[in-house]
């Protein structure tokens, strides 16, 4: 029997999806510490993205951010961060994957707010506004888009990398490609497959879903601009993990 | 009896410890060497093949869209996940490890590539064409010349993240120093041996990105002035 056979057959267990750490187990794990990353990385990189924008300052740390993470293995992070205050458990593979969420907040908050019309920022600077008024009434609506599209990017690195938690025993999908792994290959092969196919699913089930979200958060006349190859030439430059 | 008697000093387990680097030295340096060697074929091989794969992306415009939406769904798919639909077939071993890595820099290399070539301004291909260029001088004489920078942008990136990927190999034993991070991890949490193989990680990433960078100045001199 070939491993694809196998992984079928694995996926069309019911107890394989309902038993205690089945698939139905394991997928909660990983959307909720996926969804609590998200969270935390939003919630420390927009701020700081959206303020660094405003006042223009700090592109290059931004950058520097991006280039100095991407070269930190999700592997270091997951293993060290456990051993530190946080402690074992959920708080530290948590944080260990909204470090990877960061960036591409952070870099989309700040190119969403410098790429603003410079015009309009006169003209509300011409009508009064403050500097925090100016920041929440012209430009936090004209980087909606920037922001949707890093949300999505961060969201999907996330939800990929939340695999990775299986490593400590954090648990998620990944945990469930480990367990094949921990069979040998002619038994397990089928356990690895359907894990991943699993993993993968999600993954790309979470950017369809999100580059839906996006485009509806996207007002009409933004929609154009930002297409195709465009987008494709940012995240190629932008990388990723 | 003394109210302390419980009480044990906790073992000893610092962040870093030279006493370590020194008794395990081989068995580092060997993880470093297999890393780099990943790493290099990895980059090595992603190279030869997004290359045409990119100049067919730009000759050809109906390829464009096909390539560069496979490598979009590509890159989609979590590592662990690439790891497990190869694995089964190709056994566990440096070859898995390779062609996960191989593909994901591919990704990032053909991208940087396309984002080049297309930057190259029309004016230039129309001048190279009015002076008797054919396509495959154009595209030797002008065109890659021209997109060096965005090949360059490729590559680093490409094998910066590769570095960081190859750690991914523990679910196959093959890797490099991730062999190290995990296993310390595994032996009681021993900080000294997982620090060390994150440290000697990041710095191989540095100092394969500074060495590339030096590359770049050293082929694109005309940019030079320019960058400052």
């Amino acid at each position: 029997m070939n491993a694809i056979e196998q992984a079928v057959r694995w996926l069309n267990d019911p107890l394989n999806w309902t038993n205690p750490g089945g698939i139905l187990d394991r997928l909660g794990e990983h959307l909720s510490m996926s969804a609590a990353a998200v969270l935390l990385g939003c919630l420390v990189a927009w701020p700081i993205g959206l303020w660094l924008g405003h006042s223009g300052r700090g592109g290059g740390a931004v950058l520097l951010i991006s280039n100095v993470t991407l070269a930190i293995p999700t592997l270091a992070l997951l293993t060290i961060l456990p051993l530190t205050f946080l402690g074992f458990g959920r708080p530290s593979v948590v944080v260990a994957l909204a470090v990877f969420a960061v960036p591409p907040l952070l870099a989309n908050a700040y190119t969403g707010v410098r790429q603003a019309d410079p015009e309009a920022r006169d003209a509300a600077r011409g009508m009064g506004l403050s500097g925090g008024q100016l920041l929440r009434r012209v430009e936090l609506p004209l980087a909606v888009p920037y922001l949707a599209a890093g949300f999505r990017t961060a969201a999907v690195q996330v939800v990929a990398t939340a695999a990775l938690a299986s490593f400590v025993n954090g648990g998620g999908l990944g945990q469930i490609i480990r367990a094949g792994f921990g069979l040998d290959i002619a038994a397990g092969g089928g356990q690895i497959i359907a894990g991943g196919v699993l993993v993968a699913g999600l993954a790309v089930l979470v950017e369809l879903l999100l580059a839906l979200v996006e485009r509806v958060v996207t007002p009409r006349p933004l929609r154009r601009a930002r297409t195709g190859a465009d987008r494709r030439a940012a995240a190629a430059v932008a990388g990723g993990d | 009896m003394s109210l302390h008697l419980s009480y044990r000093a906790e073992p000893e387990n610092p962040w870093f410890s030279w006493q370590y680097v020194r008794d395990n030295s081989d068995t580092i340096l060997a993880a470093l060497r297999e890393h780099a060697s990943l790493t290099a074929r990895a980059v090595l091989i992603a190279t030869v093949v997004a290359l045409p794969l990119a100049v067919a992306a730009y000759w050809f415009r109906s390829l464009a869209g096909p390539i560069l939406a496979l490598t979009g769904v590509l890159y989609t798919i979590p590592s662990l996940a690439l790891f497990a639909f190869l694995a089964p077939y190709l056994g566990i071993g440096v070859i898995t490890v390779l062609s996960v890595v191989v593909l994901y820099a591919l990704l990032v290399i053909v991208r940087n590539a396309v984002a080049g070539l297309t930057q190259v301004p029309p004016e230039v291909r129309e001048a190279a064409e009015g002076m008797g260029y054919g396509r495959w001088g154009r595209l030797f004489r002008i065109e890659l010349p021209l997109a060096l920078p965005g090949i360059l942008t490729g590559l680093r990136l490409a094998t910066v993240s590769t570095v960081a990927l190859v750690t991914v190999g523990v679910v196959v034993g093959r890797g490099g120093l991730g062999q190290l991070i995990f296993a310390g991890f595994q032996n009681n949490f021993y900080k000294a041996q997982i620090m060390t193989g994150t440290v000697l990680c990041v710095l191989l990433a540095l100092v394969l990105d500074l060495v590339l960078a030096g590359v770049g100045r050293l082929l694109t001199p005309w940019l030079r002035g320019r960058a400052g």
